[in-house]
């Protein structure tokens, strides 16, 4: 039993159709498909332990420390809406496969398809809040794509960002409930809130938490007044319309209601807040539904509704009401999905969905206008259809609270609403099937593919079941659902189609009349609604504040960014300035500290002042490009000198090597650049910035100085400590690279090849003539590769490459290691390119450098993964001494493979940056060359 | 020997925040790495000044130069090379793309 598979596997399967869609256009379908009864068959053997009362707990850890898990729940209500979520989505993909056209990309519209469909199992099988509340933000995003899937529109991309920004902002305010609520609770698991409702309701801080949660939920649920996304996702492809506005996306809302209906309901905050918000979106939404001309419209709009009035039901917060909100959303989903692929197989064949245009259908598609009429007439409340018992048993409810004052308004707008959705219906069917003769369609409208209306029957099969055997059909897993909801026994209610001349019936009468009365009348109400127009035009108020937060956005940027570079980097520096020389104002301890100085010898002062000469050099000359980057290399090789003083051995190698190969690349680049810097700076600027430059200097080096002189304690002792018995090395420095912190090691290499990577992408198409002469006219030497430097670099490589292996080996006990001998390596062979030119050097070391890279990032990650093979955390190192013949003993760590690995990483970039820098150049490389290195 | 060090290292950095405010790529790179060296041996020199005691394990020695600011920036300084290298590419691409090696990408030879 692997609860959590339900929820992952279709983001695995997301990835699987993607990849098999290029096989074949139908594949992503046939993927999607096998995904999703995988999905189902994971979850089958779970359904008899959850209608046997268990809850199925599944618990991986997370993040202990803070006492957060990974936490998989099934419950009664988590399985109705894990097999709506299922079940619909089988008929779903089914019905998209014929409804997609040759131009649709199936494989990305299968992969988002099957996205959304993990995220909402996540939703609805989640123990954990915040883990829920991932999954709930992975709905917004795979919503997104969904509804923008035809990109190419601007109103399925304006439709997806609406949808976007309204769930996502309602996302944010959950969040902040889902916090509160966890901290009133002390825990994130359902199991604890759904038992703590009472001292939930009493906390100070109920109010809030309510409001916060209920935002994220009406949001998602399209509640007034944040209803006005949900009409303009119908940009969507009809599929996702069906799926997402019928059983899910819009459900998740509702689902969120009834999953904390114990631990919060119960209160007049939540009576009031819950109740009113669906009364007014029930009675709002079925208003303007009526007057819609866009198929997908009315429908957008009767879901709108409906969800208005489940949440109606689960804020009068009675129980027998929770149980009609959860039949509610069970009857919905069926009539709504079928409902809207009747809309979809409508505007797929007769080309447009505008009522004002589609009549008398009845002649094109009798079997099509059948299965709409059904599904319609159970959206209505007819008896006999399943829409009529959940609809019955709302009205039921409504009448509870008569005795307050104004309790009559409620049963009333109950009515009114079951008035304008009947006549809503009534359009819905008579308009489209009937009435007349179809008006200019852009196809001649036919009966659709066959397997295109399986899912519609099969759906309209289950209204007409539910309709009239509910006791049969869905009470058991409504019994379950409803246990679920209420987390307690499941109170006394009767699914029957005759209750007796009851209230509710009448209500249900005198809807059904008012709605055919309403929709007699409808030309003149029609003209009526046309002229005064849609008061409730909520997208104007969302575009105004989109337009408003964009037009603050800019404003701000345009404060902050001045268009250049160097602007910037000067308000940087002042800032960076400012910011050290409040720490030196602040503290008020003497400058120099009471440490025991070291003497000054006069090698010191000497290395120290020629450093500081070439430095100051380069600055006076650096509009001489050659000229300062030669003074650069002076500076570079000091600073190696500086390190070896100060007892840093590997340092000063490392230091050397790269210096070299930095010199060698701006060299190469110098080449394609132009030689001089113009004199662009005025003398103001020049000396603006010779003063921050002195300032920043100056404050440099007073912070040195005043640590310097400052006694200090190190955690190094840790290190040089467990160096030998712990790392099985005596080079503190080294063990620490490849052992101790292998872990950052690994993380350094990879951004070492990155960088490799994107100096490529830079490069590898580029070809440049260099000039044919220097910066003083004079032509360069034809002779591009001297005998005697040739001669000097070949004798030298396997000298160099003998001296890199051996500091390769030795790193783990003396100075030495992966990065320099992978430097020296590089420089090896940089020379033989240098030396021989690129041609020559191709024919001899045809090796592709990005295998090289990758090989090296292997053998790193997989030393760490060898490690879990004993039973030891990732990067785990062991050594042991081995005694060969001859040679003596030789000590083996596996971090010196580990070491390997960042040889050749290190190997990798520095050839393929300077290789790729060199091949810009025309004349480097023979057609053939280029190729052999890919 | 500590005054000499901070001189050093203060003149490395001022250089390097001169150089980074000039409006051309190529002295802008230099600057960069003026700061690198800058930066790495100011890291260095966290561990506080030690001569001729390298942290390489000797029995009977106790006496050693820290070795967690050495390991820092060893990867600092193989970093900064492939971060130099990147930047002077970018620098390149700019130039042939925009038609001159203004910082700003200014329109003008």
């Amino acid at each position: 039993m692997n609860l959590s598979l339900v929820a992952l596997i279709p983001f695995a399967g997301a990835i699987f159709v993607a990849s098999i869609s290029r096989l074949g256009r139908l594949h992503a379908a046939w993927g999607a498909g096998f995904v999703t009864l995988l999905a189902l068959a994971i979850l089958y053997p779970m359904i008899a332990d959850v209608f046997s009362g268990q809850i199925i707990i599944q618990r991986f850890s997370w993040i202990p420390v803070r006492g957060l898990d990974v936490v998989f729940r099934l419950d009664g209500l988590g399985l109705l809406f894990s097999l709506m979520i299922l079940g619909i989505g089988l008929l779903i993909i089914l019905y998209a496969r014929y409804y997609l056209s040759e131009r649709d990309d199936m494989g990305r519209f299968f992969a988002y398809l099957l996205m959304f469909m993990g995220s909402m199992l996540g939703i609805v099988i989640s123990e954990n809040i915040i883990q829920l509340l991932i999954f709930w933000e992975l709905t917004s995003l795979s919503s997104f794509l969904l509804i923008s899937y035809w990109q190419h529109r601007q109103e399925s991309r304006s439709g997806a960002r609406m949808a976007l920004a309204v769930t996502g902002g309602g996302g944010l305010a959950l969040l902040g409930g889902f916090l509160l609520l966890g901290e009133i609770c002390n825990s994130y698991d359902l199991s604890v809130i759904l038992i703590s409702g009472d001292s939930i309701r009493a906390h100070a801080l109920y109010l809030p938490m309510l409001i916060l949660v209920l935002l994220g939920a009406f949001t998602k649920s399209a509640q007034f007044p944040f209803h006005f996304w949900l009409p303009n996702a119908m940009a969507a492809p009809t599929p996702v319309s069906a799926y997402l506005h019928s059983a899910t996306m819009v459900k998740a809302g509702v689902f969120l209601l009834a999953r904390l209906f114990p631990a919060l309901s119960g209160t007049s905050e939540w009576f009031w807040l819950v109740s009113m918000t669906g009364l007014i979106t029930l009675l709002v939404a079925a208003y303007i539904a009526m007057f819609k001309h866009d198929l997908k419209g009315l429908l957008a709009y009767s879901t709108i509704s409906h969800l208005g009035l489940i949440t109606l039901l689960f804020g009068m917060g009675t129980p027998l009401a929770a149980v009609a909100g959860v039949f509610h959303i069970i009857n919905h989903a069926i009539f709504k999905a079928s409902l809207f692929m009747a809309a979809g197989i409508i505007d797929h064949e007769a080309g447009t969905r505008d009522m004002r245009r589609l009549r008398g259908l009845w002649k094109f598609m009798p079997h099509t206008a059948l299965l709409a009429m059904v599904a319609a007439a159970s959206m209505a409340g007819v008896p006999l259809f399943n829409g009529f018992l959940s609809k019955e048993m709302f009205f039921a409810e409504t009448l509870h609270h008569t005795h307050q004052p104004w309790g009559w308004l409620m049963p009333a707008a109950a009515t009114l609403a079951g008035i304008f959705a009947v006549a809503y219906s009534l359009r819905f069917i008579h308009t489209v099937f009937f009435n007349g003769e179809p008006v200019d369609l852009p196809k001649t409208p036919h009966e659709p593919p066959r397997w295109m209306k399986v899912p519609v029957e099969i759906l309209v099969a289950l209204c007409l079941l539910v309709g009239m055997l509910p006791a049969l059909t869905v009470e058991p897993i409504l019994a379950v659902a409803a246990a679920g909801v209420l987390q307690d026994s499941v109170p006394e209610h009767d699914l029957a189609i005759w209750h007796g001349f009851n209230p509710a019936l009448w209500m249900s009468v005198i809807a059904l009349c008012g709605g055919i009365l309403i929709y007699l009348v409808r030309r003149p109400l029609s003209a009526w609604y046309e002229k005064i127009g849609d008061r409730l035009e909520f997208r104007a108020l969302y575009n105004y504040m989109l337009d408003q937060l964009f037009k603050i956005a800019r404003y701000i940027t345009h404060l902050l960014n001045a268009h250049s570079l160097q602007q910037m980097l000067f308000v940087f520096m002042l800032f960076i300035l400012a910011l050290g020389v409040t720490g030196f104002i602040d503290n008020a301890s003497a400058l120099t500290g009471d440490r025991a100085r070291l003497p000054i010898d006069g090698v010191s002062i000497l290395v120290t002042l020629i450093l500081i000469i070439a430095a100051i050099g380069v600055v006076v000359l650096h509009r001489q490009r050659l000229v300062a980057l030669i003074l650069m290399g002076v500076v570079g090789l000091g600073v190696s000198l500086v390190f070896i003083k100060f007892s840093a051995p590997d340092l000063a190698l490392t230091q050397l090597s790269v210096e070299v190969v930095t010199i060698v690349l701006m060299l190469l680049a110098l080449y394609f650049l132009p030689q001089f810097s113009p004199q662009e700076s005025g003398n103001h600027i020049r000396s603006r910035d010779a003063l921050v430059a002195t300032a920043a200097g100056l404050g440099v080096s007073l912070l040195v100085w005043a640590i310097l002189t400052r006694p200090y304690h190190s955690i190094a002792d840790y290190f040089l400590n467990n160096s030998v018995p712990g790392g099985g090395g005596t080079n503190v420095v080294n063990v620490i690279l490849v052992d101790f912190r292998g872990y950052d090691t690994l993380g350094e290499i990879t951004v070492l090849a990155l960088a490799g990577l994107g100096v490529y992408a830079m490069l590898h198409q580029l070809k440049l003539s260099g000039s044919e002469q220097d910066n003083q006219g004079r032509i360069w030497d034809r002779d591009l590769h001297p005998v005697i430097m040739a001669s000097f670099a070949r004798l030298l490589l396997p000298l160099a490459l003998l001296v890199s292996m051996y500091i390769l080996l030795r790193g783990h006990n003396l100075p030495g290691g992966g990065f320099i001998a992978g430097l020296i390596t590089a420089v090896a062979l940089i020379m033989q390119y240098l030396a021989n030119g690129v041609a020559w050097a191709h024919a001899r070391l045809s090796v592709n450098m990005h295998h090289v890279i990758g090989a090296g990032i292997f053998i790193a990650v997989l030393t760490g993964v060898a490690s879990w093979l004993f039973d030891h955390p990732f990067l785990t190192s062991t050594f042991s001494h081995l005694h060969w013949p001859i040679i003596g003993e030789f000590e083996l760590a596996s971090a010196m493979i580990f070491d390997l690995g960042v040889y050749l990483v290190v190997v990798g970039t520095t050839l393929l940056i300077l290789i790729y820098l060199g091949l810009v150049h025309k004349e480097s490389h023979l057609t053939n060359v280029r190729k052999r290195i890919r | 020997m500590e005054a000499l060090v901070a001189i050093l290292i203060g003149t490395l950095a001022g250089c390097g925040v001169y150089l980074a405010l000039r409006s051309r790529t190529f002295p802008v790179v230099l600057g960069l790495t003026f700061l690198s060296y800058a930066v790495n041996l100011f890291l260095l020199v966290m561990g506080r000044l030690t001569i001729g005691k390298p942290p390489i394990i000797v029995e009977g020695v106790a006496d050693y130069a820290d070795p967690l600011p050495q390991a820092l920036v060893l990867t600092a300084i193989v970093i900064s090379f492939a971060m130099t290298a990147f930047v002077i590419v970018l620098s390149l691409k700019a130039h042939l793309e925009m038609g001159n090696d203004h910082v700003d990408g200014k329109h003008k030879p």
